[in-house]
């Protein structure tokens, strides 16, 4: 709490100045201590909170976040298969510990922008100098007739690993050979463009092996989706995507549009048809995670606007956002992304706390998806910031190439895997 | 708009201004704005984490550790990439988006951060065996066992073995070129001791830890 008397002190010292005439007299001049609090411990927050360490050991940090354990939505697709354990996707925060980070278990429920302080349920506040918000996403129970919070429970969206993965798991488990898995992906934007495809795929695989007389139906609202040709091209040769014995079916938007369904009779019905399923999952439309609502950071899209070199909120000075919840014009809404924006704002929050220059931005996204046994694909891109700073701009990258062969979709299943081990080695780690 | 037009024209004559700004009105459709440039070296090698390992030292399996290698090597290796003359999955894409002199400040922090070899398991009799290849074979060129960053070549000692694998094989298949003496003893090795004696060598770098 030392921070309110140097505030004080500050704000004193400044009212003198002043009235004498002197202005601009800077904060950290006057040797005020550094602080940032980080609210949520995902992706984005973790890394913006190791980095920041790793940039200034001298800014204090504060990462508050109400889970002890993590779970990491990427490849927990592959738990849904099957072909991967939920202990392998579960990170602590005893890495963070030891570079200096202050773990804070508890949730946050209000930031006042204006005195500089960040409050939790548990009672406590938290003053900072600069707050960094990376809340991720809040599913949106308001946009399909039949669908809420308690449905939820017995149709697993799984668009946050954890209990949501295990229930989708064990319903598919317990699913008889012949049944049929329906899949509803959300309306553009959301968290991870590919994730909705690679489950289909995932999934498939899993029928494939134990229930091959099983089959899965995707209910689009969009007409087309993220690395299209090449999931197609892996279903064709996998799940025999097109003939009359495909394990995956997928209905384009805006057509095949659920508007509603019904969690007794097991049915999505959009305006042409309704279709039964012995596993329904509903993955609803999304926007920022509700701390960026409750601290007035986000737009009439339902997600924050920021600067794109420093992050911070064009609502709220001093307030930074990152991964999902921003809108980080021109990167997707992927982990790595969220990554690769947090080391950005880490730098930025640095060099604004020293007084000293970051140097222009640069950003990465790298994207694989496993589509089956030794069938990887994959999306990535270089990003600078536009010079009038309007856009992140794409300099290079691109799909995994449509004549790839089958050693190089056997090498980017091993390179998806090694990935994992080491983005979650830099977050937590 | 302003940094298509060469401030020259911006200074002649209206008439001028006017016909120049609707050409470069249609030639901005086309061409993507300007990007910023002058990131910091560590800004942009942090970018490189996400898949080869915090400080550069990769968690494994698929992805090779870079730390600790020379700048030299590691520059080469990623112009190469860039130009296309390595073939790679995904190593191509991503250096494209980065000048030679960015790809060389990125080499230079990834050269200064610690080479820590990889925790894996390895066959202790064939281990044995590649000790004495890599000496016959290799280790003029790769010498500490192949972890020498002066020797300006790639580290052997310690790195992940699907990443040797896969990346022998991309060498012996005719994939990716091989420095003229590295052809002459792969090939001689080859011939002599076969996939046995490549393994062999994958053991005993698997084994130096």
């Amino acid at each position: 709490m030392s921070i309110k008397i140097n505030r004080r002190t500050f704000i004193q010292t400044l009212t003198a100045a002043a009235a004498v005439g002197v202005v601009g007299t800077p904060y950290l001049a006057l040797g005020a201590s550094k602080k940032v609090v980080v609210v949520g411990g995902g992706t984005g927050g973790a890394t913006a909170a190791k980095y920041l360490r790793l940039a200034d050991s001298s800014i204090e940090v504060t990462l508050i976040e109400p889970n002890k354990d993590y779970y990491t939505c990427y490849l927990s697709n592959e738990v849904l298969g099957g072909n991967r354990e939920m202990d392998s996707i579960k990170f602590g925060y005893e890495g963070l510990k030891k570079h200096g980070v202050k773990v804070v278990h508890d949730y946050v429920t209000a930031i006042d922008a204006e005195k500089k302080t960040v409050t939790t349920k548990g009672g406590e506040s938290f003053s900072y100098d600069r707050c960094i918000v990376a809340p991720g996403i809040q599913l949106r129970y308001d946009t399909i007739e039949g669908y809420d919070e308690k449905v939820a429970e017995k149709i697993p969206h799984a668009w946050k690993a954890g209990p949501q993965t295990i229930a989708l798991r064990k319903q598919l488990t317990d699913m008889k050979d012949g049944g049929t898995m329906v899949i509803v992906p959300p309306p553009n934007p959301f968290r991870c463009p590919p994730g909705p495809y690679e489950r289909a795929s995932q999934i498939a695989d899993y029928f494939k092996r134990e229930k091959p007389k099983s089959k899965i139906i995707i209910l689009d609202a969009k007409p087309k989706f993220s690395k299209q040709g090449l999931f197609i091209q892996g279903w064709e040769k996998l799940y025999g995507y097109g003939t009359d014995n495909s394990m995956i079916e997928w209905r384009p938007g805006p057509d095949a549009t659920v508007n509603k369904i019904d969690a007794g009779k097991m049915t999505a019905t959009n305006e042409f048809d309704e279709v039964k399923a012995d596993v329904l999952n509903i993955i609803p439309a999304q926007h920022a995670g509700k701390i960026a609502f409750t601290a007035g950071l986000t737009n009439d899209s339902g997600w924050c606007p920021i600067a794109l070199d420093t992050f911070e909120s064009t609502i709220h000075k001093n307030i930074h956002v990152i991964g999902d919840a921003s809108i980080a014009k021109g990167m997707p809404k992927s982990g790595y992304a969220a990554n690769s924006e947090a080391k950005v704002c880490a730098a930025a929050v640095a060099a604004l706390l020293n007084d000293t220059e970051m140097g222009s931005p640069s950003y990465v996204n790298t994207c694989y998806s496993v589509v089956g046994k030794d069938y990887g694909i994959s999306v990535a891109a270089v990003y600078k910031l536009a010079e009038d700073k309007s856009k992140i701009m794409k300099v290079s990258g691109g799909l995994t190439p449509k004549d790839a062969d089958a050693d190089a979709h056997k090498r980017e299943v091993g390179y998806a895997h090694s990935w994992l081990k080491n983005i979650t080695n830099d977050i937590f780690g | 708009m302003k940094k298509i037009l060469p401030k020259a024209l911006l200074l002649t004559g209206l008439a001028l201004s006017i016909s120049t700004t609707a050409f470069a009105g249609s030639d901005e459709k086309k061409k993507a704005p300007a990007v910023m440039s002058g990131a910091k070296a560590e800004m942009l090698a942090n970018t490189c984490a996400g898949c080869h390992g915090f400080n550069g030292v990769s968690q494994g399996p698929a992805t090779p550790s870079i730390a600790g290698m020379s700048a030299e090597y590691l520059t080469e290796v990623l112009k190469a990439y860039k130009s296309g003359d390595t073939a790679s999955t995904m190593m191509g894409r991503i250096a494209k988006g980065y000048t030679d002199e960015e790809l060389k400040q990125v080499a230079d922090v990834f050269a200064k951060k610690k080479f820590v070899a990889a925790k894996q398991e390895s066959d202790s009799a064939a281990a044995k065996k590649g000790k004495k290849l890599h000496k016959k074979y290799c280790e003029k060129c790769h010498s500490e066992s192949g972890s020498e960053a002066d020797d300006d070549s790639g580290f052997l000692s310690g790195q992940w073995t699907p990443y040797l694998h896969a990346t022998m094989t991309d060498f012996t298949s005719g994939k990716r070129e091989m420095p003229k003496k590295m052809k002459k003893k792969v090939k001689k090795l080859m011939k002599k001791e076969g996939e046995d004696g490549m393994k062999a060598l994958m053991a005993y770098y698997a084994s130096q830890q």
